[in-house]
């Protein structure tokens, strides 16, 4: 139901991938869109190569838990148009057992980046990314912190006692 | 606080006298290796310059090699990643060596009860000077290190 | 300088060795414990020679949580977490959160309390460039450069610390406005302090900007073309060294930077240089922000009481119990230093007009129950600050570039995600590409320009 004050972003995607938009909003003023994880690659390259968009900066990706919600997580991408002076935010739900989205590697470098980190704090895997392997944590470190059933005082030492009151 | 004053019937005049001349020149020649990772860093920096000058104890030329230092001065927060790499580093200092635990992250964790960081630094090495504080300002700083120099100067010298 | 082809050639051919000596790439970690990395931080490049043929970054050796942390806690629970990411220049750190919340919750905050914002976020940024440019220009061998920038941020450290109490984690920030006003005499001092630092830089200038070593260590080196900064995301100084003049307080400004004069410094070919330039010229154009914000600031807390009595505290609240509260709200009290910030006359200037996100003045908390409940609403567990069901993204011009915070509520009074967007993780990101093909030396010149903090790049 796009609204005919919209933006020419949020019109332009509705107009492209409407049948996969979930949901589009524009809560304090920053546009934001729900799309189902299959166009999620082909949006980002319409919005980074459309010369009316032109959102050349991938500006975080980063995912929420949403814990008892189904699907699980949502992936956030932002993206800023340097040109036009105009930011999107494109969410993506992704559901358990098996997260998995397109990587964006292809169309932005620090997609790279990014993606690993949301890899190592959620567990959320990239299809087609060249090197997915954590970024923040070590290689022997077991399950994904930043979801919401992880212990904040989950610890797993290399070296030292894992109780530290012991 | 104990330390080992090295006191004993087999402890001649000569020797305790030897011991302190040793315990002075070493405590005010400190090589320091500061294994800098967070925010105290900029309080070691500070320490380290002009306004709280620290060369004039004697401890202002950091050796940038474990092999040349002889304080491992741990400043910022330590975490589980990291820790193994601390222990290599205090491994590869030649004794006598010191450990001071430069703020609060080091001496019990800070407030960062998590996941990813040690809940101090005695978990992995033996520490000699506790410097709480997030971070520590200056003086609490210099007040360590002279507290550090006492202890040198007290402790039995191994030679 | 001959290479051994030539040397070899010299040799007459019986007497030349006759086996092939062959060369094997070696690894060479640089860290994670290294003079020269800013931080902790892993490069490991594999090397012929001195050329740097591959190298790999690796981080995360400071990861402490803060984003597992902030949902943990309340929403003010988070401003000391939030000191330590950028810890050189944490006020503005403090800030970009607490804007967040505010943009989040509707809050408008009043005009002092913006002004005071945009004071201490410039102090904090001449902190961070001046600590970038010292340790860097160290690294290089000029180390009278880094005591002559650490005895100039010093001075600004007493100038922190005159207002917020604290050198470095200030957690000054709070949802709504800020702790504490400044104290009287803080314009002549900042004044003051700005001098003696512009000569600093001055002096640096001289040291530094001409001399033949240093231009030869660090122009030409380190190159990242714009296409790629964007390609990485980079903002800040590292983008606007090659060409692209974005920065945050001109392109969505905040606070009161609409009304201030001052340029964006832009560099051309993207090396260090370049890089170290634009500081400089930043910290310039700071000293110039502060000095238009400490002309225009609104005046402070004025004296309400005409006749000029101050009543003490004790008898006001036991008056106020006993119901005789007639003429109680004009009088003046003296509170306890230990509250100092909380009093009436400082609340209305720093503090945005909201029950949903301020303790009301102290005097007036002990002294009627309306004041005592909305108390009661903000501190106890469960209540608080509880920003509606939503999510919001707010950017603010951190010192390495934009530092995006992405605040997800769910109604209640924690945060269900708060997501630090690290301006330092995007050069980074690029490094490992910069540095290949130039040689082991240049890692510490081009390392040293992109103002690695590992606080930020780790969380």
């Amino acid at each position: 139901m796009p609204d005919p004050e919209w933006s020419k972003t949020l019109k332009k995607i509705q107009e492209q991938f409407g049948d996969h938009v979930i949901e589009m909003h524009n809560q304090l003023g920053q546009d934001t869109v729900v799309v189902s994880k299959s166009v999620i690659f082909e949006l980002a390259r319409l919005l980074r190569d459309d010369p009316e968009l032109k959102y050349n900066y991938l500006m975080d990706l980063t995912a929420v838990d949403r814990y008892t919600r189904k699907p699980r997580f949502e992936v956030v991408y932002h993206f800023l148009s340097l040109e036009y002076n105009t930011r999107v935010r494109v969410k993506v739900p992704v559901g358990e057992p098996e997260p998995e989205v397109e990587s964006l590697t292809p169309l932005w470098k620090i997609a790279n980046w990014l993606e690993r980190e949301t890899y190592d704090m959620f567990g959320i895997k990239f299809r087609n990314h060249p090197d997915l392997r954590r970024l923040l944590l070590y290689p022997e470190f077991q399950g994904h912190p930043l979801r919401k059933d992880y212990p904040v005082t989950g610890r797993q030492p290399l070296v030292g006692p894992k109780d530290p009151q012991a | 606080m104990e330390v080992d004053k090295g006191g004993g019937p087999d402890f001649g005049f000569f020797t305790s006298r030897l011991d302190k001349m040793i315990g002075w020149a070493r405590k005010y020649s400190i090589f320091q290796y500061p294994f800098i990772t967070a925010c105290c860093g900029m309080e070691y920096m500070s320490v380290a310059c002009a306004h709280y000058d620290i060369d004039r104890f004697g401890a202002g030329l950091p050796r940038f090699s474990p092999r040349q230092a002889d304080v491992l001065f741990v400043v910022g927060t330590v975490s589980q990643k990291i820790a193994p790499v601390l222990l290599t580093v205090y491994e590869q200092m030649t004794s006598p060596k010191w450990v001071v635990a430069f703020g609060v992250c080091t001496c019990t964790g800070g407030f960062y009860d998590d996941y990813a960081t040690v809940r101090g630094i005695d978990h992995i090495v033996p520490v000699d000077i506790y410097i709480p504080g997030c971070p520590p300002r200056p003086e609490t700083v210099l007040n360590g290190l002279i507290m550090l120099q006492d202890k040198i100067q007290n402790q039995k010298q191994e030679i | 300088m001959s290479d051994s082809t030539t040397v070899t050639k010299d040799i007459p051919e019986a007497t030349r060795p006759a086996v092939e000596k062959t060369t094997k790439n070696m690894l060479l970690n640089v860290g994670p414990s290294h003079p020269a990395m800013h931080g902790v931080i892993q490069i490991s490049v594999e090397l012929e020679g001195e050329v740097i043929r591959k190298a790999d970054i690796e981080i995360g050796y400071l990861h402490r949580a803060f984003e597992k942390h902030s949902e943990s806690g309340t929403y003010t629970q988070v401003f000391p977490y939030t000191d330590r990411l950028n810890y050189v220049s944490p006020a503005i750190n403090n800030f970009g959160y607490a804007a967040a919340v505010e943009k989040l919750m509707g809050l408008e905050i009043p005009e002092r309390c913006k002004y005071i914002r945009v004071i201490m976020s410039e102090i904090s940024r001449i902190a961070d460039h001046l600590t970038c440019i010292g340790a860097s220009a160290m690294e290089l061998g000029a180390f009278s450069v880094f005591l002559y920038m650490m005895k100039a941020r010093e001075w600004l450290y007493e100038l922190m610390e005159n207002v917020t109490g604290a050198r470095i984690t200030i957690s000054y920030g709070r949802i709504g406005g800020v702790k504490a006003d400044l104290p009287k005499d803080f314009a002549g001092q900042c004044r003051h302090a700005l001098k003696d630092t512009r000569e600093v830089l001055e002096e640096v200038d001289k040291l530094l900007t001409r001399n033949r070593i240093f231009i030869d260590r660090t122009k030409g080196v380190g190159i990242i073309s714009a296409e790629d900064a964007i390609s990485f995301g980079i903002t800040g100084p590292f983008l606007r060294s090659t060409g692209v003049a974005y920065d945050v307080r001109k392109a969505w400004p905040y606070s009161v930077y609409d009304r201030m004069n001052f340029d964006v410094p832009v560099g051309t070919n993207g090396d260090n240089f370049d890089r170290y330039l634009v500081r400089m010229e930043e910290m310039q154009q700071s000293m110039r922000i502060l000095e238009q914000a400490l002309d225009q600031i609104p005046e402070g807390p004025t004296n309400v009481d005409p006749e000029g009595r101050v009543i003490d505290p004790d008898l006001m609240a036991d008056l106020g119990k006993f119901g005789k509260t007639a003429g109680l709200l004009k009088n003046e009290t003296l509170l306890e230093p230990t509250l100092r910030g909380t009093e009436k006359l400082v609340h209305l200037q720093i503090r945005a007009d909201s029950k949903q996100a301020w303790i009301p003045p102290k005097e007036q908390v002990y002294s009627n129950i309306e004041a005592l409940m909305n108390h009661f609403k903000i501190i106890m567990l469960g209540h608080g600050i509880r920003p509606p069901k939503g999510e919001v993204y707010n950017m603010v011009e951190g010192g390495n570039g934009e530092l995006g915070f992405y605040i997800v509520s769910d109604g209640t009074d924690r945060p269900w995600r708060v997501r630090c967007n690290a301006p330092c993780l995007r050069p980074m990101a690029a490094l490992a590409g910069i540095i290949t093909g130039g040689q082991m030396a240049d890692i510490i010149a081009t390392f040293g320009s992109v103002n690695m903090i590992a606080g930020e790049l780790d969380r």
